[in-house]
């Protein structure tokens, strides 16, 4: 192989930040439901345990092999709504503890799956589930919570988005840090492998590897060396890069599986940003020509960039899934937080960015006195893009008690920090109240 | 298996010999060679025929030691991470 080719993949890993995102095991608890909790329980962890036991040490062994970081190793369940709701339980927090204690056995980072799916409405287990989100992530250190309210086929729970900015809310008095485990969907997909959503779906797979790619920064490079060449170049050359950093996915993905003996799901092509120098969709969106991204041609660029990563990266591997599109997080990424800093991106603007990308509001701080119906007027605004656009669209919004516009909140590691970000004083209460549901739009009708 | 040793730096005398040197020692059979500067630094890979039972933890950390040793970078990696990357059906099942 020519040594030019090869020195351009040393230079992706060693100066551009390219790595595996994530390397996901989904586990299917279905064959865990027991009206025992204490029961049900047992068999969860065993079950984790059993089938995760080597996930993280054939990671670190690929990690040796190929010479490509592996920043996160993780887990996702079948939502615990529908395994707890057999047992009559008060509240779940005893099935969050169990996921909690078996991700630190097996030494993952993150476990995600205390979920509900609520898009059309409550089963019993849903709502207990619900209801325990916030003493679950106060007792847990690893656990991820998401709760999907909407959908393209069924429309948009207005009682769940209600009661969703309530346990925002709930979370903030608590810690507010726990907000950042916490996703709020619509169309939420069943084999994301990224925190805090990802679940692992009823039509799933027993077990199944997901593995995420990411690569901000070497799109960014490529981009330096096309300056002034028309968005056609500047697309072809995202598409051709995207194949690249999804074919390592596509590698790593496939021998992890064989390792593990398990179903490889898919690869999620996404540009997830950290807080890192060289890291940043928005350096990205700046290189194609914006002063500072939040300006007028954001959602252009974004919306060309999100296809080519698609169009790159759809090639390169069997199967695509989870949410894969530029990811654009307030918190996690320096261009983005810069732009807020000044005030240039706001949330409205960031909610444009999110009808044209994955995923949505995510990782935004809002001053603490931000009422609960304000938090479920953004959440109804992120679900009516998704459930109109036929996409995923989520709110992860952190509320900070006595901070306000001008202050900013941090969160450590991969997570960043952000600035409080202004919202909408105007009250969106009595919508918020009529509860209800925003019937399917007309589109959905296909059959 | 195979794999690509990759070794970035200043030129200078003996850096092949130096690591053929090392992978003789080590019964490591280098299989392709090549050689330029890039940027004005010498880089250099080799292709080279790691047996399946070796400990590729330990040889991928002796490398990074001697390359310390020897003022420059070396890297090695399995093939088939380049060949994926940079082939149409490369380094795949």
């Amino acid at each position: 192989m020519d040594i030019r080719r090869i020195m351009e993949t040393v230079n992706m890993i060693d100066n551009e930040n390219l790595d595996l995102r994530t390397t996901t095991m989904g586990i299917s608890l279905l064959d865990c439901i027991d009206s025992d909790s204490d029961h049900a329980c047992q068999k969860i962890y065993d079950k984790i345990t059993s089938k995760a036991e080597n996930l993280v040490k054939v990671a670190k062994d690929l990690e040796t092999e190929y010479g490509i970081p592996i920043a996160n190793k993780r887990i996702t369940v079948t939502p615990i709504a529908l395994i707890a709701a057999a047992s009559g339980d008060k509240d779940y927090v005893k099935y969050a503890i169990t996921l909690d204690k078996a991700a630190k056995a097996v030494g993952v980072d993150l476990i995600g799956g205390f979920s509900a799916l609520v898009h059309k409405g409550y089963q019993s287990g849903d709502r207990v589930l619900i209801e325990s989100i916030p003493q679950a992530l106060a007792e847990t250190e690893r656990v991820c919570a998401s709760v999907n309210v909407g959908s393209t086929r069924s429309g948009i729970n207005m009682d769940a988005v209600a009661q969703m900015g309530d346990i925002v809310i709930q979370n903030e008095k608590i810690n507010p840090l726990q907000n950042g485990n916490l996703v709020i969907f619509c169309n939420a997909v069943e084999d994301n492998p990224f925190m805090a959503g990802g679940f692992h779906g009823v039509g799933e797979a027993d077990v199944a590897l997901n593995v995420g790619v990411s690569g901000p920064g070497v799109v960014k490079t490529a981009l330096e060396k096309v300056r002034g060449e028309s968005m056609d170049v500047v697309a072809e050359t995202i598409k051709q890069t995207a194949f690249k950093v999804t074919r390592m996915g596509q590698l790593v993905g496939q021998e992890a599986s064989k390792r593990l003996g398990v179903d490889f799901g898919i690869v999620d092509l996404s540009l997830a940003p950290t807080p890192a120098q060289g890291d940043s969709v928005a350096n990205i969106l700046e290189e194609i020509g914006l002063e500072s991204v939040g300006t007028h041609g954001t959602t252009a660029a974004l919306a060309m960039l999100n296809d080519a990563v698609k169009k790159g990266g759809i090639m390169a591997c069997s199967h695509v899934g989870g949410l894969s599109g530029a990811f654009i997080p307030e918190s996690e990424d320096a261009g983005m937080i810069a732009a807020a800093e000044k005030g240039i991106l706001t949330v409205d603007k960031l909610e444009a960015m999110t009808a044209v990308c994955s995923v949505g509001l995510d990782m935004i701080a809002v001053p603490g006195d931000t009422p609960s119906e304000t938090i479920s007027a953004m959440i109804a605004d992120e679900a009516a893009i998704g459930m109109i656009n036929n996409k995923t669209t989520a709110v992860r919004v952190i509320p900070v008690p006595g901070k306000d516009v001008g202050d900013s909140i941090e969160f450590g590691g991969l997570f960043g920090y952000a600035p409080i970000m202004p919202v909408h004083k105007e009250s969106s209460a009595k919508m918020i109240h009529r509860g209800g549901r925003i019937p399917a739009p007309v589109h959905s009708f296909k059959n | 298996m195979r794999a690509i040793l990759t070794t970035v730096g200043q030129d200078k005398t003996g850096i092949i010999a130096g690591v053929s040197t090392f992978l003789a020692e080590r019964g490591i059979n280098i299989l392709d060679l090549s050689q330029t500067i890039m940027k004005g630094y010498f880089t250099m890979m080799m292709v080279v025929d790691v047996d399946d039972s070796a400990d590729f933890s330990a040889l991928s950390s002796d490398l990074t030691g001697l390359g310390k040793k020897m003022g420059v970078e070396i890297n090695i990696r399995n093939e088939k991470m380049y060949a994926a990357m940079h082939e149409l059906s490369g380094g795949l099942d």
